[in-house]
This record gives C-alpha cells, sequence and structure tokens, in this order.
C-alpha cells in the first residue's frame, strides 16, 4: 500500500529510456545530424554558445540535439560541461575595432567611415510564412548566400566604433571608464568567484553576457516604457570575427590562437551632466558570443540603466536594481529553482498541514467562527467563475 | 540516457576537479572556524540542476575520499527519486560505497530531514540548502543581511516572530526555524521540520551546509550550542503527533500523512525509512 515513493530506481531509468525515444521522434524520419543543427540551426546555437558561456558550435549543436531543442536545457548541458574544464589563462581583450565584419549599423549617423553593412538579417523581412521552404530539398535552388557574401567579401577591418568617433570630441564619456571599478585593474572572474554584491561593471557585465536572452529583452524593454528611462540610441551594432590572442609566457608576446564570432552593441544613453561633469553621452555597453543582436542589444540597455549610480541617477526602476537584475537573469539557476518545486517537500508540507489544522481548531473554538465565512464566499465566487 | 552520463572517463574522483575542491574546503574550514557564517564560494554548474542539491552534492565531493560511505536521504527516505538519483551520481564518479543504514554511513547527504538515530563524532551531515538566508524573506537585499550579521541586528527576525504570536496566538514558522548558533550568528538550519531543530544541539557529529545556487556554505562543528530562536512566555516547541508510524509503531519519530482514498482515509507513517525499517525488523524478529 506504500508505493508512492518507492521504486525510484526502476522509474527513473524507464523514464530516461522513454526520454530517449522520445527524442528520437518517428524512425521513419531521418535522424537529425549534429552538422545540420550547426549548419540550420545556426541562431539557436548562437544562443546556446553565449548563454551556456563557451564558444563551440558543435557542442553547442549536440547539446540542441541532445535537448530535443529545449535551448535553456541545452544551455545547462553545455555549462555543466564547461564547469568541468581546465582553466589554462586568460587571452587579451578582444579588439572589435579590428573585426572582421558580418553585420555593421548605426541608427545615429547616416554614413560613417566603414560604411553600414546589413548583413544576414531578418530585419526588413516581411514575416510571411514561406511555403517553399517546406518542400524538402526545395532549398537547395535558392542563390546561395555565401557567393552574394563572397562578392561582397566580409569587409575589411579596421571599422573605427562609432563611439571612438564621438570620442574624439569628448561628446561622449571616454571607454576608460569601463575598466574595473575594482581599482586594481584585475577583472573579476565570475566562473572561479561568487558573485558579490555591490558587483561592479566587470561582473555585472559578465553576469548580463550569459543572463536569459527573454529576461534582459523584458528588463530592457521597461527601461524604454518609463521604469527608468535612459534614452537610448542605438550607436552600433556589429557583428562578425574577432581574433583571440594569449601572451604565452615564455615568448612575451601576443600570438593569435584562433577567432570567436560576437555581436557587439554600445547604446549611446543621455546624460544632462552634473556639478562634477559637463553634459556627455553615456554608454551601455552588450557583448555576445555568436549572433544574437536581440541579447546585446538588451544587455547594453540594462548596462547603462544598472549604472545609475555612476551619474547620480536616482535608482527607482527594477532595471536599475542590481541586486534584483543580476540575481535573477541567469536562466540556470533560475529554472533549476523553480523547477526543484517539482521534488517531493512532504515533510514540509506535512508540518505546514499540522500547524493549519492547528490554526484551524483554536479559530473554530472562538466565539464567533469568522472561518467559516469567508469559505462559504469562496465557494460561491468559483461557482459564478465556472458559469 | 543511453548514456553520455553512464561514462565518466575524463572526470576527477567525485566529479570535482582538485582545484575547485579545494576552494571549497578552504570555506569549509572557514565555515567550521565561524559557526553559523554564511562563507561565499565559488559555486559551479552541476550535472544536476541548481535547487536540487547542488551545493550538498559539492560539499560532499569536496570531503568525500575513497573509503568512505555515503548514505543520501530525501525527506528522510532512501529510496526518492533525488536521493536515489544523487547516490547513483557519486557511486558513478567516485565508485564509493553506499547505504541505507544511517549507523553504517561515514557521509549523509539530506535534504530537510536529520535522521532518527543519533549520530556520531566520525559521521557528517551534510545539508542541502535552498535559502541559505534566515533573513532573506524579512529583506531582499544581500547587501543589507550581511550587514545585519555583522552588527548581529536581528531585531527584525524578532519583531517577525513576535507578529506572529500576536496574530495567531504561536510562531507560524513550522520548518526552516531559525536558530541562532554558538551565542552569535543567526543561522537557517535548511528546509527541515522544526521537530529536527533540537537535535542540531551539541550534535557529536560535524553539520555541514551547501546552498550551490546561493552561492554560500556554513557548518555547525560538532558539539556546539544551537538555540532555536524564542520567547520566555512562548518557548519553543515541536511538533507532535495523536497517532504512531503505522508501520513500526513509532511514538517518537517525525511521520509522513499518506493519503490512502478519497474519502479522507489516511495513514502516518515514519519520513525516516531507515529508522522505521530497522524497527519493523527487530518488532518481527521479536514476534518470530
Amino acid at each position: 500500500m506504500y508505493v508512492a515513493v518507492k521504486g525510484g530506481e526502476r522509474a527513473i531509468a524507464n523514464a530516461h529510456r522513454w526520454l530517449d525515444e522520445v527524442r528520437r521522434g518517428d524512425t521513419d524520419v531521418p535522424e537529425i545530424g549534429v552538422d545540420q543543427i550547426e549548419q540550420q540551426l545556426g541562431l539557436a546555437v548562437d544562443r546556446v554558445m553565449c548563454e551556456g558561456s563557451i564558444h563551440d558550435r558543435r557542442l553547442a549543436a549536440l547539446a540542441i540535439k541532445q535537448a530535443r531543442g529545449d535551448l535553456i536545457e541545452a544551455i545547462f548541458l553545455l555549462r555543466a560541461y564547461r564547469a568541468t574544464l581546465p582553466r589554462f589563462g586568460y587571452t587579451q581583450p578582444i579588439d572589435t575595432g579590428q573585426m572582421a565584419i558580418r553585420r555593421r549599423i548605426s541608427a545615429t549617423y547616416k554614413d560613417l567611415p566603414g560604411g553600414q553593412v546589413l548583413g544576414p538579417t531578418y530585419d526588413y523581412t516581411h514575416r510571411l510564412l514561406d511555403f517553399s521552404l517546406d518542400t524538402q530539398g526545395a532549398e537547395e535552388e535558392t542563390p546561395a548566400r555565401s557567393q552574394v557574401e563572397r562578392d561582397n567579401g566580409e569587409s575589411a577591418a579596421d571599422t573605427p566604433r562609432v563611439t571612438d568617433l564621438l570620442g574624439t570630441d569628448s561628446l561622449i564619456e571616454p571607454s576608460s571608464a569601463m575598466n574595473s571599478p575594482n581599482g586594481n585593474g584585475r577583472v573579476s572572474d565570475l566562473a572561479r568567484e561568487p558573485l558579490d554584491y555591490p558587483a561592479g561593471r566587470d561582473l555585472r557585465l559578465q553576469r548580463l553576457a550569459r543572463g536569459d536572452e527573454g529576461f534582459l529583452l523584458a528588463i530592457g524593454y521597461s527601461t524604454q516604457r518609463g521604469y527608468a528611462r535612459t534614452h537610448p540610441f542605438a550607436g552600433e551594432i556589429r557583428h562578425g570575427a574577432v581574433g583571440i590572442e594569449i601572451v604565452p609566457p615564455e615568448l612575451g608576446f601576443p600570438v593569435e590562437i584562433g577567432a570567436i564570432s560576437v555581436t557587439e552593441c554600445q547604446m549611446i544613453t543621455q546624460f544632462t551632466g552634473s556639478s562634477k561633469q559637463p553634459p556627455q553621452f553615456t554608454r551601455g555597453y552588450g557583448l555576445t558570443f555568436g549572433h544574437c543582436e536581440r541579447k546585446a542589444m538588451s544587455m547594453s540597455m540594462v548596462d547603462r540603466a544598472l549604472r545609475a549610480d555612476e551619474f547620480g541617477e536616482q535608482r527607482t526602476a527594477p532595471a536599475q536594481d542590481e541586486e534584483f537584475v543580476l540575481a535573477h537573469c541567469d536562466n540556470i539557476q533560475a529554472s533549476g529553482f523553480v523547477e526543484h518545486l517539482k521534488l517531493p517537500h512532504y515533510v514540509d508540507f506535512q508540518a505546514e498541514l499540522d500547524l493549519v489544522r492547528r490554526m484551524r481548531k483554536v479559530a473554530a473554538a472562538l466565539p464567533e467562527a469568522p472561518i467559516e465565512a469567508p469559505t462559504e464566499k469562496k465557494a460561491k465566487t468559483s461557482e459564478a467563475a465556472d458559469v | 540516457m543511453s548514456d553520455p552520463q553512464q561514462s565518466t572517463e575524463g572526470y576527477n574522483f567525485a566529479y570535482l576537479d582538485e582545484q575547485t575542491k579545494r576552494m571549497i574546503r578552504r570555506a569549509l574550514l572557514k565555515a567550521v572556524a565561524v559557526p553559523g557564517y554564511q562563507v561565499p564560494f565559488a559555486s559551479r554548474e552541476m550535472p544536476m540542476p541548481y535547487g536540487w542539491g547542488t551545493g550538498g552534492i559539492q560539499v560532499t565531493a569536496a570531503v568525500l575520499g575513497p573509503e568512505d560511505t555515503l548514505k543520501v536521504i530525501d525527506q528522510g527516505a532512501d529510496d526518492t527519486t533525488n536521493a536515489v538519483s544523487i547516490r547513483a551520481f557519486f557511486a558513478r564518479v567516485a565508485g564509493i560505497a553506499t547505504t541505507t543504514e544511517t549507523a553504517e554511513a561515514s557521509i549523509i547527504q539530506t535534504r530537510h530531514r536529520i535522521p532518527e538515530i543519533p549520530l556520531r563524532e566520525d559521521q557528517i551531515l551534510v545539508y542541502q540548502v535552498p535559502i541559505p538566508e534566515p533573513l532573506r524573506y524579512l529583506e531582499p537585499r544581500e547587501t543589507e543581511t550581511r550587514r545585519m550579521h555583522a552588527l548581529e541586528d536581528y531585531g527584525l527576525m524578532h519583531v517577525k516572530l513576535y507578529e506572529d504570536i500576536a496574530k495567531n496566538g504561536e510562531i507560524a514558522t513550522t520548518y526552516a526555524y531559525p536558530v541562532a548558533v554558538a551565542d552569535r550568528y543567526m543561522m537557517d538550519p535548511s528546509p527541515i521540520p522544526k521537530f529536527d531543530n533540537p537535535k542540531m544541539n551539541e550534535f557529536p557529529a560535524l553539520q555541514l551546509f551547501g546552498a550551490g545556487r546561493e552561492q554560500r556554505i556554513y557548518a555547525i562543528p560538532p558539539y556546539t550550542s544551537v538555540v532555536s530562536l524564542d520567547f520566555e512566555d512562548h518557548p519553543f516547541s515541536v511538533q507532535s503527533w495523536d497517532e504512531a508510524c503505522a508501520i513500526c509503531g513509532a511514538e517518537d519519530a517525525y511521520l509522513d500523512e499518506v493519503i490512502l482514498d478519497d474519502e479522507g482515509g489516511r495513514m502516518f507513517v515514519c519520513s525516516d525509512t531507515d529508522y522505521c525499517a530497522a524497527r519493523a525488523c527487530e518488532r518481527d524478529r521479536g514476534a518470530a
């Protein structure tokens, strides 16, 4: 009779076998290849790399396959894997000014050195379902995009950043303000040290970079609707490949060891000035692995909102609240804790049950039992709702 | 699954690399030196979700040796799904012996309960902790609660407990009931029922607490005073039952309610399955 919690071991094994089966789906349909995911679900791969905090398209594609397309589950798989990797050292800071540009747009200037490059974007597409994609093999005939790309060539390196152009007139705060606020010049490492508050901008940006796209989108959006308005302009969004350099101690000079694909967003926002500083534009910064434009933009808006204290702005909105944003933006932590409610809680529930029963007994013993009235009322309301 | 997790090649003993273990051990030493104080540590992503015992798992991994025998319980039971999963994890990545018998284990990882039989000096009890901060629901900000601990400014909690009594005639906290450790730090005992609180006081075994998502470790060294907060005129008390365990007849154990039908039929059984099974076994032997 007391079987509810017995047999857990077998149940788990069976559930996982069933999961395997469901993941594969109908075996008459060919199995999806990791290479297909990597190539054809590229933006999903990018998001998983970014929030999984590891730049490896192949692993991200594998995680997506294993997670049946549940991106948060895939991100979790990557993060758990990442935690077991040894740390060899730190690279030099990447120079996005030297990026091999695939896409580069500015909403603040019509034209600028390096030009505007639309690149592969859904912007300005009409969101009409393309039924021609429904037939397998149809897309083979469409003109190869890579051909287009080859014709135009990836933009030559050395495209100056818009913020640097503004910086020459001191119209925007210098980027040196972005350096670690710890004062010691050392950049903290979120993956190796516990997050402590106040966090400082280095930790904040690391945390946002692996934060959940949906969460940052919503918080960023809230700043546009009056909750900590920062008057943002998309100064520049660029996406492409940047070289990664390390300085081996035995050599003492930087050596390029590879390239990663990133998206960078520099949001330019107003600052009316204070007694100490003249009016000046300020920055919000977003950087992601891969092509995660929505995330990079959201991140830059949230980053700027979180800098409220630096500019003597009153902190009134959730977007400006460092503990609120940073504590809740990680979807692996959030989904873990929300979903842990699936675990048994009978011991605690029993304790509450006992308390409520006892308190009801006490209440019923009172001369006018106040317990009954609300119960009846509630029953009526729910009846009405049913109709 | 079939089975990326089955193969543990390439992973260190007890999963975590030695650097990480060293970092956790440092935090543990500090936690033991300052009983009840929450030590920040750089919690790692584990292959289980946050909120499912990652703090306890990391602590266990850091103190586990090849000679250890591990017991894992959830809600007092060895056979709840998550306890099964964690036990299987360590059996796989550390190849250590596991047991369901409290007396056999050198390390016991637990969620929500303290075993009914007293532990010994040569045992370690590792708690999984969801929210390590006892003041969190009263003050959501970490910067604030840290200050309150530093100044031993616990008025907020006493006011909350007082308001409970004023409103309900008693303190309406039944689990995760706050305690004072070694006359200094206020501590969350993890969501154990307050029934278990008195066991923590002058406990012979080392008690370690791990909160993975919140990146905190704390500890109670053996034989440390642990006092549940109360008032002189409203002393702390624990749950009691009118019934005895339907399986082993225990009257001194924490009981779970099991619903038998949809007509209000129910029975009560020990939440500590090892305690219950041992008693039932003994009784049967006595009867034979």
